[in-house]
């Protein structure tokens, strides 16, 4: 489904990703999981087309289109979809409205009709139970006086609305507290499904415990430098980044 | 993460909707200004001696007067003499006496603006008095606003039949030589519209008057006067228009309120000028002086205007908070695109005791446009616990506008509280990326991140005004990503 070829990008003439190679079947969770600074986000955010990064040469495609000559919002309606690590605010713009557009837009793109406010506020009402939002969330801001865990819950209820092909999670785990990393995990398991492929971004294995991959890899100097299977997690949690030969910048 | 703007894409502009000119015989005045010019438009008004003496006694003063230049705007100096002081769209016979009888192409000129003027059709409640040009055209749902004791008609008809309120009230509020614009109004001003809502009466419907220019080189120069008697509401509306001319056309238009002891008047105002082209060609200058006066105790003048038409925008809805405990708000929208430049903004003059003003301004700037909140909160020595909040936000699309904010506050009495909150903030490259990220347009998510920075104001118009003007910060935003 998601095919990386030795993408490179950069952002303001600095390399970050220096020839990334990945294959995501549909069904598949793969995590990729490396110390900060390795260019994990640079990777979500270039396969999603945020323009402040420029790819410099490689490819990607998406069931066999290519994605990297897409307008952000045209990978959107392919079925790209990006859970941001910081959401940020749109004040005066209500969640309603906001998660409306977006569905709305969707539908277009297949051909749909707009869903009417009535409709919507009943499916809306539904997912946000999913992920353990009190429906009156919908009325507030976008992500405008969100706590750190609300926003992470409204980007997965999203991905719920939106139904991706594929879903890119960037450090969805981080700034959470146990009990909101359980129902944040239970909507990517949700997610789960034999057409969708989901493609994690953590720096920590304690997600993984929730949310079980069938594929782990390791991202270093903007290269995948080891992958295996459930287990490299593990040895990772268990040994630190150091026995790959890694600095982990975090612990500097 | 992204500080520089990568919205970069010019998409294709839609052109302004409202640019069509109207094929009909109108009777027009060569251009030019003098005295005999006035008395002309006066005989042909066939208005009372006193009405023409006051008009030239306005231009006596006008002609002594400069054109104001502190306004943060630009513009080539206006030919006053080469423009035309008249323009009427001819009649057959007399004034219409029904709807029927106005002219069709009219008519279908309102229906292609979207005006609900046919009673038949959409109206909804709304009474609208059209002002095409210099007169005015057709006032709907006179009678049953007459069964309640309401008189809505135009200015020139109310010099006519109402001549003894007329008298007391034209010109009290925004006298003959307040400014340059509102002396030049007061000697011209051809048409507009008249409104008394009598003592205890809540007025049954919104009032509604619709402007358009549409002869060339003529200048529209209306005057609108409201008086709210003791316990009296009234909420009145107000949409304009104009088609696309390369040339510059003059708007100087005066509104005057009176609101009495615990009386209401909320007057909104939806400004769609044309605005110019890309290069900046053409436009309207709007040059408006709109002041109301709460003259009674306990009364209470809120404006409202969403601004996004004209070249040039000079204009600050004002309030005299003259009656003891009386209430002045302002909630304001002005955005600026391509070359349009405005100055806008309000004036709080606390004069009686315990008065409250509440300044809302919201301005949004886009392409290389410019945008200015001017706004004078004053406090005079018998404003005792007077108090003002004002709220300043600005929003800038790109970097190539401009925003400025030019706050007075003048406080003669010690009691005097005055909040002020200004805010600048762009619409971020982060939140772009967010909206397009979940399939959004570019443009459908600048306007949507507009109208969430416009709400509080938008909250406060009425209903249909609402989602006019909602649209219609859509429609100028257009071309703005980039």
């Amino acid at each position: 489904m998601l095919s990386i070829k030795n993408l490179h990008a950069s952002v303001e003439d600095k390399e970050i990703l220096k020839g990334i190679n990945l294959e995501i079947k549909p069904g598949e969770v793969h995590a990729i999981m490396g110390p900060n600074g390795s260019g994990k986000s640079t990777l979500s955010q270039v396969l999603a087309g945020n323009e402040a990064f420029e790819v410099t040469s490689g490819e990607v495609t998406l069931n066999g289109e290519n994605l990297l000559d897409q307008e952000t919002e045209e990978r959107a309606r392919n079925g790209v979809f990006l859970a941001f690590q910081y959401p940020v605010e749109i004040p005066g713009v209500s969640n309603l409205q906001f998660l409306r557009t977006a569905v709305n837009a969707m539908r277009k793109h297949k051909g749909e009709e707009d869903m009417n406010a009535a409709e919507f506020m009943k499916l809306a009402k539904e997912v946000s139970k999913q992920v353990d939002l009190d429906p009156a969330f919908l009325k507030r801001g976008v992500n405008e006086g969100f706590s750190g865990g609300e926003k992470k819950r409204n980007e997965i209820m999203q991905a719920l609305l939106l139904q991706p092909k594929l879903a890119i999670l960037d450090e969805t785990d981080s700034g959470l507290d146990i009990d909101a990393l359980k129902v944040v995990s239970d909507g990517v398991n949700a997610l789960r499904s034999e057409d969708r492929a989901i493609l994690m971004v953590t720096h920590y294995q304690r997600l993984l415990n929730h949310i079980v991959p069938d594929y782990v890899h390791v991202l270093a100097g903007g290269r995948i430098i080891k992958s295996g299977g459930r287990e490299l997690a593990l040895e990772l949690e268990e040994k630190g980044y150091g026995w790959l030969g890694i600095k982990d910048e975090a612990s500097n | 993460m992204a500080t520089t703007d990568n919205e970069v894409k010019e998409l294709i502009k839609r052109e302004y909707e409202h640019g069509f000119v109207t094929e009909i015989e109108s009777e027009t005045f060569e251009p030019g200004l003098n005295e005999d010019v006035i008395a002309r438009l006066s005989a042909i008004k066939k208005e009372p001696e006193w009405m023409l003496e006051w008009r030239l006694k306005a231009y006596r003063r006008w002609l002594e007067m400069d054109e104001p230049d502190w306004a943060h705007v630009g513009y080539p100096k206006v030919d006053y003499n080469s423009i035309s002081y008249y323009s009427a769209p001819k009649r057959k016979e007399d004034m219409p006496q029904s709807l029927d009888e106005v002219d069709p192409e009219l008519l279908k000129t309102y229906e292609k603006l979207g005006i609900p003027l046919h009673e038949r059709e959409k109206l909804a409640g709304v009474a609208v008095d059209a002002v095409f040009d210099s007169v005015s055209v057709a006032t709907t749902f006179k009678e049953p606003l007459a069964k309640a004791g309401v008189i809505f008609c135009s200015i020139s008809e109310a010099v006519h039949d109402y001549p003894e309120l007329v008298k007391k009230y034209l010109g009290t509020v925004v006298p003959q030589g307040d400014n340059f614009f509102a002396a030049l109004n007061s000697a011209v001003f051809s048409d507009g519209t008249f409104v008394y809502i009598p003592k205890g009466v809540r007025c049954p419907m919104e009032l509604s008057t619709y402007f358009r220019i549409n002869a060339a080189n003529t200048g529209q120069f209306e005057r609108t006067l409201i008086i709210a008697e003791e316990g009296s509401y009234v909420s009145y509306l107000e949409g304009c228009t104009a088609p696309m001319r390369d040339e510059n056309q003059l708007h100087a238009a005066v509104v005057e309120l009176v609101a009495l002891d615990d009386a209401q008047i909320k007057y909104s105002t939806v400004q769609n000028w044309y605005p110019g082209d890309e290069e900046g060609k053409g436009g309207i200058y709007n040059f408006v002086t709109k002041r109301g006066a709460c003259i009674g105790k306990n009364s209470k003048i809120s404006w409202t205007q969403v601004e996004t038409g004209s070249a040039v925008t000079w204009k600050y809805p004002s309030c005299v908070l003259r009656g003891d405990n009386s209430v002045g708000e302002f909630y304001s929208v002005a955005l600026t695109h391509n070359f349009q430049q405005a100055d806008t903004g309000t004036k709080m003059i606390h004069l009686g005791k315990n008065t409250t003003s509440t300044i809302i301004s919201k301005g949004i700037s886009a392409g290389k446009s410019s945008n200015a909140y001017r706004g004078l909160v004053k406090f005079g020595p018998g404003a005792e616990g007077a108090r003002n909040f004002t709220q300043c936000d600005s929003l800038l699309i790109g970097d190539r506008c401009g925003a400025h904010t030019f706050p007075y506050i003048e406080s003669k009495n010690k009691s005097a509280i005055v909040e002020h909150e200004a805010t600048t903030s762009k619409v971020s490259d982060e939140q772009m990326f967010l909206c397009r990220q979940r399939g959004i347009d570019p443009e459908q998510a600048v306007s949507m991140i507009v109208n969430g920075f416009c709400k509080e104001v938008f909250k406060e118009l009425p209903m249909e005004f609402a989602v006019e003007a909602g649209k219609l910060l859509e429609v100028s935003l257009e071309g703005s990503v980039g």
